[in-house]
């Protein structure tokens, strides 16, 4: 008798079938080739919602092979009822090796937040975006915000960030700061906090951004400029937390959650949780840093 | 006219510039017109708006196009602002490539930019010419922003010149233009067309639907914008008094024709084609 190997598992090695995986591949390098440009995609159905991360799980799958090490974060966190969802959904498809260790992982999807390690050449961030269009916000109408891309007409969202200033005298935005990638695309760095988009310039790493409800895929090839949009007398500036430390480390120089106790008290704690596990023991991985000016 | 003779000199040339809508016949052009009475071509049915438009204007001068709803008033400066594209013809701006460059042939972006620097338009309905969810403060910022001006403090002190210069309270350059009263709106769409100074600035049908007093004022800061900044000007209007009131040369168009040509009070005094001579005596 002939042993049937090529039916043996119910799924397919990381889920998605090889011919749309080679689609999104394809996409992938395309975003690659044009920095913060969204390249359409035909994103396919998966077994959670659209806009819970499918767009992340699908360049995750199509990217992953059997010797990556994967890596989950939701806002900073391992632990998260999603992270912990998707990673035991990934490893259950792929067999591949799971960790909580930044460094240690090859391939790491994230929603919302960039690790505060410095990521290195070997290693890929794959973001989770609910709203590709950095236009959105100020253009209702797709044929006009990718006319508005093609002749770089990113005025309106200019207008925006003025507007942020004269009402609230600051560059107002909570997440997901418009970025300009390589002097070319403004394109939106998914709703992480301000303090992480200086860390998606000149990065060693290659940052993916899926949009599975959205269906675009755009990206930030490692050693390419991306620069947040700010005017000449009114500064980009990062989350200040000046004289708070981490109420559980007491470490200060990353990004915090704000918490209240059982006593209503106020109290910081690191958000990136590994990061957190880490400054515990006492070592502290290598960070980039920004300055905010004056 | 004699004007087309000279070489040099002029700011904005115009010839044969035609739009039709729907499908036009080879017949179109010819059998449509104020000598048919008619714009729809009896072929086909489409709609020619403007046809074989010829014209130059000279820097500093201030030409009126006068004409009864549906004569292609709107859509020539519409054409000539990049609204819409034209079916043929050709434009061309003594400051872009000399002169040479038949503008509608030129790609978006370079359309774009002559928008951005050279030209200002002001639409009869603010609505159109303003972005009603930013403030009247924005709206100008965008003007200048798409200019290429990324200085906060200069871009402020630009647009509280240009508001205090139209007369609107500069308390209130940080409200959106929806709270403002038809004539400040107005004036604030005048702000954000002058914003960047260009040489040519679109005006079409800017008082209608203005009460008298504020018409008058709407009119006194247009002339004496003109006069200060020295601005090249097209105004569209129905109205003769602010055609009167405002312009050195008019244009009379009918079914998308010119019918006359000529000096403004020449045409008012003694107008020869009967199209005008009725619309001086219909004159209230």
């Amino acid at each position: 008798m002939i042993a049937n190997t090529k039916f043996q598992s119910s799924y397919n090695y990381a889920f998605i079938d090889e011919s749309t995986k080679k689609e999104v591949r394809r996409r992938a390098l395309k975003a690659v080739c044009i920095p913060g440009y969204q390249v359409p995609y035909s994103s396919p159905e998966m077994p959670i919602s659209r806009g819970w991360g499918t767009g992340g799980l699908h360049l995750t799958l199509s990217l992953i092979g059997k010797s990556d090490t994967f890596k989950i974060i939701d806002q900073g966190s391992d632990a998260s009822v999603n992270a912990c969802n998707l990673r035991e959904f990934v490893k259950m498809m792929t067999g591949c090796r799971v960790t909580f260790d930044t460094a240690e992982a090859t391939l790491i999807q994230t929603r919302h937040r960039v690790p505060e390690e410095i990521m290195t050449e070997r290693q890929i961030l794959v973001l989770q975006v609910p709203q590709p269009e950095v236009l959105r916000g100020v253009e209702r109408y797709e044929v006009r915000t990718r006319q508005m891309h093609a002749e770089a007409d990113y005025s309106k969202i200019w207008v925006s960030l003025y507007e942020a200033y004269v009402r609230f005298g600051t560059l107002m935005r909570g997440s997901g700061y418009p970025i300009r990638v390589n002097d070319r695309y403004v394109a939106t760095p998914s709703p992480i906090p301000r303090w992480d988009v200086p860390n998606l310039s000149m990065a060693n790493c290659l940052y993916l951004f899926g949009a599975g409800r959205e269906k675009r895929i755009h990206a930030i090839p490692p050693y390419t400029k991306v620069e947040p949009l700010e005017f000449e007398d009114v500064k980009f500036r990062v989350e200040e937390f000046a004289g708070i430390r981490c109420s559980v480390s007491g470490e200060d120089r990353a990004f915090m959650d704000e918490i209240f106790d059982d006593q209503e008290r106020r109290k910081h704690v690191i958000n990136d949780s590994n990061f957190l596990d880490k400054v515990k023991t006492g070592q502290r991985p290598p960070q980039r840093l920004f300055n905010n000016p004056d | 006219m004699s004007h087309q003779d000279t070489e040099d000199g002029w700011l904005l040339r115009v010839r044969s510039l035609t739009k039709v809508y729907g499908d036009p016949a080879e017949t179109t052009l010819a059998r449509t017109g104020p000598k048919f009475d008619s714009n729809i071509c009896p072929d086909t049915g489409a709609i020619v708006a403007i046809a074989g438009i010829d014209f130059d204007l000279y820097p500093g001068e201030v030409l009126g196009v006068v004409g009864e709803s549906g004569s292609g008033k709107s859509t020539l400066v519409q054409l000539l602002f990049f609204d819409q594209e034209a079916t043929s013809g050709e434009v061309y701006l003594k400051s872009v490539d000399g002169g040479r460059t038949n503008l509608l042939t030129a790609s978006h972006q370079r359309k774009r930019y002559m928008r951005n620097h050279l030209l200002g338009m002001v639409y009869q309905n603010p609505r159109d010419g303003l972005n009603f969810s930013f403030t009247s403060g924005g709206n100008i910022a965008e003007k200048l922003l798409m200019a290429g001006s990324f200085h906060v403090g200069r871009i402020r002190d630009r647009a509280s010149y240009l508001l205090m210069q139209t007369e609107v309270p500069i308390q209130r350059m940080d409200e959106t233009p929806s709270s403002f009263s038809g004539g400040m709106q107005q004036r604030v769409q005048i702000s954000k067309a002058i914003a960047n100074n260009p040489p040519l600035v679109f005006l079409d049908e800017v008082t209608s639907g203005l009460d008298v007093s504020v018409q008058a004022k709407v009119l006194d800061l247009i002339r004496r914008l003109q006069h200060e900044l020295g601005i090249s000007m097209i105004v569209v209007s129905h109205d003769l008094g602010v055609i009167r009131m405002l312009t050195d040369r008019t244009m009379v168009l009918k079914h998308g024709h010119i019918v006359e040509h000529g000096l403004t009070d020449q045409i008012l005094q003694d107008p020869q084609h009967a199209y005008t001579q009725l619309l001086v005596s219909s004159l209230l």
